[in-house]
């Protein structure tokens, strides 16, 4: 598993695209939105948080389809699956590489962004403990949505249109977090909440995910 | 004499074919008189005037759009665990019809609310739950159409439904979370304290099922045509053989 996690990682840092092309968009969707909503200081300081994690879950859609398609072209996903790992483990650290390369860099880069969009000065540590503990929901979940159209040619598109809704309740408790904190509010329950949102996603989505890779090898 | 023999396709067929009919009967009779009767044989109601009557379509409408995801969730479980082909069909010919009462459910909400809460559409809890619902009938029908072969797409959008039935409960509480509403709360429940007025109350049960039956009468058709396809298929897949061999 820490292997296949490994070989994961070198493959998304060598072959680049997926490691820097999702903290590019994930900039160019914040510069972009002081030109659609003007640049007046409170505005976009009270949709900095929802801005914020929206182009967080975009920029974390970007590099799915990599996840299993790849894997899938030369042939070595079938080798996993008959690998002695079982493949629950296999959906788990690709879920985890998937995060390092995507999530982890996301919440790195987001305070800085954050300063674009003129976000309170109390949020930031929010900012990054939601992202940090909402974005491995966000590859757990894109991950099974990669499993589940890995069969289809093209299915990119598909795939986001899979994935987006079940996207939506870390979106609203993760950007809670962000806004309560902007605001000086108590964020322990949306955080609790986050974190079990997380919690349940990494216990119980390899399964989901292992069944659909099943079911596509057939 | 099982439940489980209506899984074998043909004696569904024949089951099905002459309760159809009637079925699809039933359901006209109940929806004309639950809708004639709601909308021109019961009073105003003293605030709203004449919008209140749009719940004949409303309501029914929005308790079938859950129940249609409810009803895929349980066929999808049945395929997964005891391989039904039956089951599966009737899982995916629910899903089309499940999505037009959902957009029944939101396009009669948005018309009620113009009038009486002077917007067409608001973020609030129930409105906001009934788009990802519809996002999620989306996402399943398009899985569905995006397969070809016809075991792993039931496979896979089985497991689709079951996953999004979990995350659609939980955006149902998310979005309760994240916004207090304007839509009022249940209007009908078994216990009588909050109900309609009984003048109200009894057109909206006829209507109610009339929609019931109208689901149940479409989703079995349906799912006749999609036995009805998977036949031509094979039989279209041994003719190819035949030629292949002669």
């Amino acid at each position: 598993m820490i292997a296949l996690l490994r070989r994961d990682l070198r493959l998304a840092v060598r072959a680049g695209g997926g490691f820097g092309l999702g903290l590019a968009f994930f900039l160019i969707v914040i510069v972009l939105v002081p030109f659609g909503v003007g640049p007046e200081g409170a505005v976009l300081a009270r949709i900095a948080p929802g801005m914020l994690w929206v182009a967080a879950l975009l920029a974390a859609l970007l590099s799915l389809d990599r996840i299993f398609a790849l894997d899938q072209e030369d042939g070595s996903l079938p080798l996993l699956a008959t690998s002695p790992l079982p493949l629950e483990a296999v959906a788990l650290a690709k879920g985890v590489a998937h995060w390092l390369t995507t999530g982890l860099p996301l919440t790195l880069a987001a305070p800085g962004l954050g300063v674009l969009l003129n976000l309170a000065p109390g949020a930031y540590g929010w900012l990054v403990l939601s992202l940090a503990l909402g974005t491995p929901a966000l590859s757990m979940i894109g991950t099974f949505g990669a499993a589940l159209t890995v069969g289809i040619r093209r299915g990119g598109l598909l795939m986001s249109l899979l994935v987006l809704p079940l996207y939506v309740p870390v979106l609203i408790f993760g950007a809670e977090v962000v806004r309560r904190g902007a605001e000086g509010m108590a964020v322990a329950t949306p955080l609790a909440m986050l974190g079990g949102v997380t919690a349940g996603c990494l216990a119980a989505l390899p399964f989901a995910t292992a069944a659909a890779l099943r079911i596509n090898l057939r | 004499m099982s439940f489980w023999e209506y899984a074998n396709p043909k004696k569904f067929m024949v089951t099905t074919a002459p309760v159809l009919p009637w079925l699809f009967a039933a359901a006209g009779v109940a929806l004309v008189t639950g809708l004639v009767w709601g909308f021109f044989f019961t009073p105003e109601e003293a605030r709203q005037g004449s919008t209140v009557k749009i719940i004949y379509l409303h309501v029914p409408s929005a308790m079938m759009a859950i129940n249609a995801w409810v009803m895929m969730l349980v066929a999808s479980l049945i395929w997964l665990v005891r391989r039904h082909h039956v089951s599966a069909l009737a899982a995916r010919a629910a899903g089309p019809v499940g999505m037009v009462m959902t957009l029944i459910a939101l396009a009669t909400g948005a018309i009620w609310g113009q009038p009486m809460w002077g917007t067409w559409w608001v973020w609030d809890p129930r409105l906001t739950s009934f788009l990802i619902l519809f996002l999620f009938y989306l996402g399943y029908i398009a899985l569905w159409e995006a397969i070809d072969d016809p075991d792993t797409a039931a496979d896979l959008t089985a497991v689709l439904c079951i996953v999004g039935s979990v995350f659609a409960v939980l955006s149902r509480y998310a979005v309760n979370f994240w916004n207090q509403g304007l839509h009022q709360g249940a209007s009908l429940s078994m216990d009588k304290q909050e109900n309609v007025a009984n003048v109200f109350y009894i057109p909206l049960l006829v209507s109610i099922a009339g929609f019931v039956l109208l689901f149940l009468s479409l989703v079995i058709l349906r799912t006749r045509t999609e036995i009805r396809v998977r036949r031509i298929r094979a039989l279209e897949a041994r003719a190819q053989q035949g030629e292949g061999r002669a």
